[in-house]
């Protein structure tokens, strides 16, 4: 599904800025597996998500995606097959328009002078009422007017009206509060296992990488630390995921908004 | 002064702001959708004057229309391809294609800096010839004026609406969206500004036509005074609808008009409107950045003279 060979990176090269994000990551995605990523600030997991979204080109290695090599290929194509989430919930929606057009945006469909139809409307009313937000009787208002959780979930259900190949979540739960973000969570699951999206998760928040999807990565200094699947996962704790870090570091897990909880 | 005279001046008037508002059409596009302030204006406006009297002197009265149109285009196609494939600011972009068609403009009307029309057929003279005898004889200009805007009008409030018109909107609205989405900013880009120049074009052309004369000036800041008119269709007729927004940046143009006319009736000089039209942009701009601004300057004030602690 997706391949990752040898993939490098390094920013400001040659500089005192010098920064290595990526070194030689392999990585190996079935179709419909769900992939959590937990890795200490700067282990470089963003960039893993930008090196596979096109953001860049990397130094180094290659990436195929569904049998396709694209690793030159710009990220506005790419993005046809892939979904983004990002932390910043402001990021993913066009505040000025209405929520009806931004949907129209993203279930893209028809040729570029089309119109968005009755059908297309109603469709979208049907999947705003599954968020549970009151959101479907808000159509024509502007996305701007909707609350950060608001405005997340819409940039999910925008992300998955195509259903894409690959879904990318970059802590999109972070800057929400409590409640919201175990709604949006929840929201989450619900679309990737109608959908059978194949799905990749940054999250600091160790337990529910545990619990969600399949198959979990540790980061650290650009590279996979760990790779757990499915059986090697099972009954692990907290704990176990910080021991077997400070085995394989020499060094604690230092993220200051990691949740141990 | 007779009624007569006060619909001369407001005739007057509406015919500028009709006109202009091709423009502020423009830059409704460019600068309220695409985030872009497109400072070729002023030449894209000069070549849309300069290419459709030329076209109507060679003899093709309703080809000079398309042809000013066509040269917008070509305008802001390379307005955008400057800032979308070669690393141009695009504020540098537009000042850049500006300079360069003030040679350009002085080519097209064959080395001369001015053109004169007095005998030359337009689409302003066959509509004149057509309505000769009809109770709308004297109107002819402003019919054609009218006409033009609104096709623009109901084109914007179509198009806008289109796929395409929103992967537009979007790409102003929020460019981080886009960026990591799977609309080309660089497609949407140069479409926005290719036809946001079409009606620049048009409204130099029909400008022009309706003075049957062009000169070289014809188009000097003209980006000013259509943002001082979008800015006040803004503030009236700001919210709500795609067409009702762009029919709000109309009256804004005609609005300016007015308010100018009436200000040169009350011995204004001529020479003030760019100070005037100055003046309005950075009114209507600073305004709102003053009030946002207003609750830390009155605490700055109340916290004065009270000592920090």
């Amino acid at each position: 599904m997706l391949t990752l060979r040898n993939i490098t990176k390094t920013f400001n090269p040659g500089t005192v800025n010098e920064k290595t994000a990526l070194t030689g990551v392999d990585l190996h995605l079935e179709k419909g597996d769900f992939v959590t990523i937990i890795g200490a600030n700067g282990a470089g997991k963003s960039t893993l998500f930008n090196a596979i979204a096109g953001s860049f080109l990397p130094d180094t290695g290659s990436i195929t995606l569904d049998g396709k090599d694209v690793t030159f290929q710009p990220e506005y194509m790419r993005a046809k097959s892939i979904g983004r989430l990002f932390q910043d919930p402001m990021r993913g929606s066009a505040p000025g328009m209405t929520i009806e057009e931004n949907l129209a945006l993203a279930a893209g469909g028809g040729g570029w002078l089309s119109h968005v139809s009755k059908a297309e409307k109603s469709a979208f009313r049907d999947k705003l009422a599954l968020l549970n937000m009151g959101l479907e009787d808000r159509m024509r208002q502007p996305v701007g007017l909707l609350s950060g959780g608001q405005r997340q979930a819409l940039t999910l259900l925008m992300a998955t009206m195509v259903p894409p190949k690959l879904l990318l979540l970059d802590e999109h739960t972070a800057a929400l509060d409590p409640g919201t973000a175990e709604k949006v969570l929840a929201l989450t699951q619900d679309i990737v296992r109608d959908n059978g999206l194949t799905c990749m998760m940054i999250t600091h928040n160790m337990s529910s990488a545990l619990e969600l999807g399949n198959r979990t990565l540790m980061m650290d200094a650009g590279r996979i630390l760990l790779d757990l699947k499915e059986d090697q996962r099972k009954g692990l704790t907290v704990d176990d995921l910080l021991r077997m870090f400070k085995e394989n570091v020499g060094k604690a897990l230092d993220n200051d908004r990691m949740l141990l909880s | 002064m007779s009624l007569s005279a006060l619909w001369g001046l407001v005739q007057t008037a509406l015919e500028l702001g009709l006109t202009c508002s091709l423009t502020v059409l423009a830059l409704f596009l460019s600068y309220s959708m695409l985030n872009v302030c497109d400072l070729s204006t002023d030449g894209c406006f000069t070549l849309g004057a300069t290419v459709g009297a030329v076209v109507a002197i060679a003899g093709h009265p309703y080809l000079s229309v398309p042809a000013a149109m066509a040269a917008g285009i070509l305008s802001g196609f390379i307005t955008a391809v400057l800032q979308t494939r070669m690393g141009i600011d695009s504020l540098l972009a537009g000042i850049i294609v500006n300079t360069g068609l003030y040679s350009i403009n002085i080519a097209v009307m064959g080395k001369s800096s001015q053109l004169n029309m007095n005998k030359t057929e337009t689409v302003f003279t066959k509509l004149k010839a057509l309505l000769d005898g009809t109770p709308l004889a004297g109107e002819y200009e402003l019919i054609i004026e009218l006409i033009a805007v609104a096709a623009v009008v109901v084109f914007l409030a179509l198009f806008l609406r289109t796929r395409l018109g929103l992967a537009i909107r979007a790409t102003g609205d929020n460019p981080d969206m886009v960026r990591s989405s799977s609309i080309n900013p660089i497609f949407t880009t140069t479409v926005g500004l290719c036809v946001a120049n079409a009606f620049t074009g048009l409204s130099g052309c029909l400008l022009a036509q309706s003075q049957k004369s062009v000169d070289i000036n014809i188009g000097s800041s003209m980006v000013t005074i259509a943002l001082a008119s979008l800015l006040i269709g803004r503030t009236f007729f700001g919210k709500g609808s795609i067409a009702r927004r762009a029919v709000g940046v109309v009256l804004g143009s005609i609005i300016f008009r007015l308010v100018y006319t009436i200000a040169l009736r009350f011995n204004m000089p001529a020479f003030m409107l760019k100070l005037v039209s100055s003046v309005i942009v950075i009114i209507a701009i600073a305004g709102p950045y003053f009030q946002s601004q207003l609750p830390t300057i009155r605490r700055r004030l109340a916290g004065t003279g009270k000592g920090a602690d």
